[in-house]
């Protein structure tokens, strides 16, 4: 896909979140507590259906902790975390997922001695076993994900399990091509080269279907070459598996450059909130950023 | 017996189970601290070390004292080897993979003792042979209208020695202080010069050295010596160092006395549940570790995500 | 590393399959009828430890949750399965200390006894699984000992129940080889066809990083019990083979205790912690091995020099051969590969090319 084409489905997709405007996630005055540190303070914000929303902040500003908080790894101290009108506040990480949030870490978390393919095949794994997860999505009016019984005694005898395989590892097998991973479909995980790891990553929470990826700090440890690769394959991932994307970032180059919306924070706290433009300007971000000192240079 | 007097008699021999556990304990904790391994061998490095007690007692007619002083060399040695020889090539590989060698280690060490020393039991206090010696054993004190054997009070006595010793070893000398860094940050450590292997090898021998010491009393105690002694008491030792906390020293005397205290009034108090007293631990266990699993004095590890 | 996966049809895998267990049975039934009592069994015994070996390597190789608590759930297997094949009259005689009445009266044929010994087992999973999996790594391995070791010093004092440290005496022989290989064969198919199923795969990517697999929306706790539950669903049934080829089952450290969860861990470790053929494999060799090395324990002469027997010393090579693989050898003789058709072709069809290059 050419640049100019990327562009341009990008302001419409701005255009119609304008008019729309609906948030898939809401973190109403969230505050996470671990003994003495208060690691997010009082975090309340937006993320808006089909945006590129983008978190960022010096280090220990608390951020990753916001998508540890949102995934259910950690259960805040005070507020709610509302994911397409179900209130998840008190879901497990697993029932999450289900319900349509997925994420990457910042450090890599593959499975290592996993294939490519299989490592895809696992994300896809929570349709089959997940009955508490979509009771949660029918008591909200939703509909379940899996609607079949005893998948596990399927799996072990092979009676009315093999279409369902078949079925998945054709889903899996095409997303690993729409991601451009399929030269390396049979190698394991930890063969693969720093940057199509990374991919992988991401191919891997795709292939849960989300409906919002969080993605930590995404091009971490990659070189310009690469950076540039990910900003188009961020950008491709929104529009084609029409996702909302909410990513931290420490490389201000790719936050500038994909994020149509940002968001900063400073010891636990919003300290802005605006366009890479306004982003850009405001004294308290450059402050938060670049110390207190440098006012009196 | 009246109730005062049963429990001091109680209370006692729960002091002194509870000392003994300890300085076992002090060893796995250690080791933990240090290289997270659980030393599953720890236990029969005692075992050996009685052996040596034993052996050099009966075969050079050494006074006990000589005996013990050599026993608790050679278990320093042995506990050393084992590390250079056995975990020191493992130090990069996944942590599961340190923890089974630990497990073949400990059935290699029973079996060696199997083969060189004979599965039979052998009363220990064949080592004293004299007169004067056999007083420490048969000895008996009144306290309080309480009869405790001499050798109880000895044994506590001599717990509190060997652990004022440690400590200074661990908070006060150089070493001990080369030991509590490496058990925060092994690569800062050896960053600042400190031999890093070195200081890991003298963790073990002194652990392995406390560990005999505790055998020789036990096996003055409990009187024999076998090849699958270590066994049970390796298990409630490290048990102990769980409870008080995996990591911390004056943790794992808390817990070793917890657990003393535990068994020694369990079974008195409940006789018919005697049966099961080597249960009680394992079920003390499994609490602690689903409610408290940093243990009483332990600290909280929280996973980074 | 080939960049195409390199496959057999599933028809020429299915009869490759079905030949293998027919050409099996056929050298099995040979054994049966041409082999002496002792190899024979050696030969039972073999199938006997793959179950086992196969049941642990599902809970330790595949789903990383490093579990020596396998004795237990052989323990209960061999007990329930024993107490329900002995007739009430046998029980009457060797029952010393009196017995439960409910227990007295309890009877059934070898196949009932061999399953209801696999849900106790499977039950005893279940009911631990709940505390011990909640901890990981060696906290789950010494818990996991610890209650194997309340399981074993039940035995030892519930006297009514199972006749405390006298064990249960006279069980008949009733593990031939066609039943330990049937059991056998039926463990392998269950576990194989899971491992190679979606649940297989989170499964091993529980294995891999937990943090993300319970990020792919996998519920991991409950993935692990059912592996756990499965596992000791098996181990149960081995131990029921095993008490009925053994023909007594008691209590001690030396039956049914450590030392034999150490005995399936040296097989799962030898074959390679994973694989499902590694542990057969691993079962195999450590059998053999064991029993060969029994020779050392009587007397033997080196020679012309009569050597005296020495007790205990094949335990001492066993685990000595041990730490050495551990050191030098970890991956075991299959690592976490697979003896397959597919991967039998593709070794031999890579060597092929090779040679044709040089």
């Amino acid at each position: 896909m050419s640049e100019g084409r990327v562009n341009q489905l990008e302001k419409e997709a701005v255009k119609s979140k304008a008019e729309v405007n609906e948030p898939v996630l809401v973190l109403d005055h969230v505050t996470m507590q671990f003994g003495g540190l208060i690691a997010v303070n009082d975090f309340d914000n937006k993320v808006i259906k089909g945006e590129l929303l983008g978190l960022i902040g010096p280090n220990g500003a608390g951020k990753t902790t916001v998508f540890n908080v949102v995934t259910g790894i950690y259960y805040p101290t005070k507020g709610r975390i509302i994911f397409d009108d179900i209130d998840i506040t008190p879901f497990k990480p697993y029932q999450i997922t289900h319900l349509g949030i997925a994420r990457t870490f910042q450090n890599i978390r593959l499975f290592y001695d996993l294939t490519v393919l299989e490592n895809v095949l696992v994300a896809q794994h929570h349709e089959l076993s997940n009955p508490d997860a979509d009771r949660i999505l029918m008591r909200n009016g939703k509909s379940p994900k899996n609607t079949q019984k005893m998948w596990f005694w399927r799996a072990v005898t092979k009676l009315g399990y093999t279409s369902k395989e078949k079925e998945m590892l054709e889903r899996a097998k095409n997303l690993i091509e729409k991601v451009g991973l399929s030269h390396v479909m049979y190698e394991k995980a930890s063969a693969l080269p720093y940057g199509e790891q990374r991919k992988l990553e991401i191919a891997r929470a795709l292939a849960t279907e989300p409906k919002l990826l969080l993605l930590d700090e995404p091009a971490a440890g990659m070189n310009p070459k690469e950076t540039e690769d990910l900003m188009s394959f961020i950008r491709r991932v929104r529009d084609e598996f029409n996702v909302t994307v909410f990513l931290i970032e420490h490389d201000m180059k790719v936050v500038m450059g994909v994020c149509e919306r940002i968001i900063v924070m400073d010891y636990g706290k919003i300290i802005a909130e605006g366009t890479p433009e306004e982003i850009q300007n405001n004294p308290r971000v450059i402050e938060a950023y670049l110390g207190k000192e440098w006012e009196n240079v | 017996m009246n109730q005062e007097v049963f429990f001091l008699q109680n209370f006692f021999n729960a002091l002194m189970l509870g000392g003994l556990y300890a300085l076992i304990a002090v060893g796995y904790t250690m080791v933990y601290g240090i290289l997270r391994l659980i030393n599953f061998a720890h236990g029969d490095i005692m075992m050996m070390g009685v052996y040596f007690a034993f052996y050099t007692a009966v075969l050079f007619s050494s006074p006990p004292l000589i005996a013990a002083i050599v026993a608790v060399a050679g278990a320093a040695g042995l506990g050393f080897l084992i590390d250079r020889i056995a975990y020191k090539p493992l130090r990069n590989a996944p942590r599961i993979s340190a923890l089974i060698t630990a497990i073949g280690m400990s059935f290699f060490l029973e079996s060696f003792a199997v083969v060189v020393f004979g599965a039979v039991q052998k009363p220990f206090v064949q080592i004293f042979k004299t007169k004067e010696s056999k007083v420490i054993l048969n000895k008996v004190l009144m306290v309080g209208g309480a009869r405790i054997p001499l050798l109880t009070f000895l044994v506590i006595l001599l717990t509190l020695a060997i652990f004022a010793v440690l400590f200074l070893i661990v908070y006060k000398s150089k070493i001990g202080m080369a030991m509590r860094a490496i058990s925060m940050d092994i690569p800062t450590t050896a960053l600042m010069g400190i031999n890093v292997d070195g200081v890991i090898g003298f963790t073990f021998a002194l652990g392995s050295a406390l560990a005999a010491a505790s055998g020789i009393m036990w096996a003055m105690r409990y009187p024999n010596v076998y090849p699958y002694m270590g066994f049970m008491p390796g298990m409630k030792a490290f048990i102990a160092a769980v409870v008080g906390g995996i990591g911390s020293i004056p943790g794992a005397v808390v817990g070793g006395l917890l657990l003393g205290f535990i068994e020694i009034f369990t079974v008195s108090y409940f006789p018919t549940m005697s049966g099961y007293r080597d249960a009680f631990s394992f079920i003390i266990l499994i609490l602690i570790l689903m409610f408290k699993p940093s243990g009483i004095l332990g600290k909280k590890a929280i996973e980074k995500v | 590393m080939s960049m195409v996966e390199k496959k057999l049809s599933t028809k020429t895998q299915v009869i490759l399959t079905l030949l293998f267990i027919l050409g099996m049975a056929l050298l099995l039934w040979w054994a049966d009828k041409g082999f002496d009592s002792y190899k024979q069994r050696v030969l039972r015994l073999i199938g006997i430890y793959a179950i086992m070996a196969v049941s642990l390597n599902l809970i330790n190789g595949i789903t990383g949750i490093f579990s020596l608590g396998h004795a237990g759930f052989i323990l209960i297997g061999a007990y329930t399965a024993a107490i329900l094949t002995l007739t009430p009259s046998e029980k009457a005689m060797s029952y010393l200390f009196g017995i439960q009445p409910w227990i007295k009266n309890l009877h059934a044929d070898f196949f009932t006894a061999t399953l209801a010994g696999g849900f106790m087992a499977a039950l005893a999973a279940f009911l631990i699984g709940w505390p011990v999996l909640r901890l990981t790594g060696d906290y789950l391995a010494i818990a996991s000992l610890g209650f194997a070791e309340i399981v074993r010093i039940w035995a030892n004092n519930a006297l009514t129940i199972t006749n405390g440290p006298l064990g249960l005496k006279a069980i008949p022989e009733y593990s031939n080889i066609w039943w330990v290989y049937g059991w056998l064969l039926f463990t392998v198919v269950f576990i194989a066809s899971l491992v190679y199923s979606s649940y297989g795969r989170a499964l091993k990517a529980i294995r891999e990083s937990r943090i993300a697999a319970e990020s792919m929306g996998i519920n991991v706790f409950k993935h692990q019990l059912m592996s756990f539950v499965v596992g000791a669903f098996f181990a149960g049934i081995s131990g029921s083979l095993y008490a009925h080829w053994l023909t007594t089952v008691d209590p001690r450290i030396t039956t049914m205790g450590p030392m034999l969860t150490f005995y399936v861990l040296i097989m799962i470790v030898l074959g390679g912690l994973g694989s499902i053929t590694g542990s057969l494999i691993g079962a195999a060799i450590f059998a053999i091995l064991f029993e060969w090395l029994r020779d050392l324990e009587q007397p033997f002469n080196f020679f012309g020099i009569t050597v005296p027997g020495i007790p205990g010393i094949r335990i001492l090579v066993i685990s000595a051969l041990f730490i050495a693989v551990m050191i030098f050898w970890q991956r075991g003789i299959m690592g976490r590969e697979e003896l397959t058709w597919n991967n039998l072709y593709k070794w031999l069809f890579a060597r092929r090319k090779e040679g044709e290059k040089s």
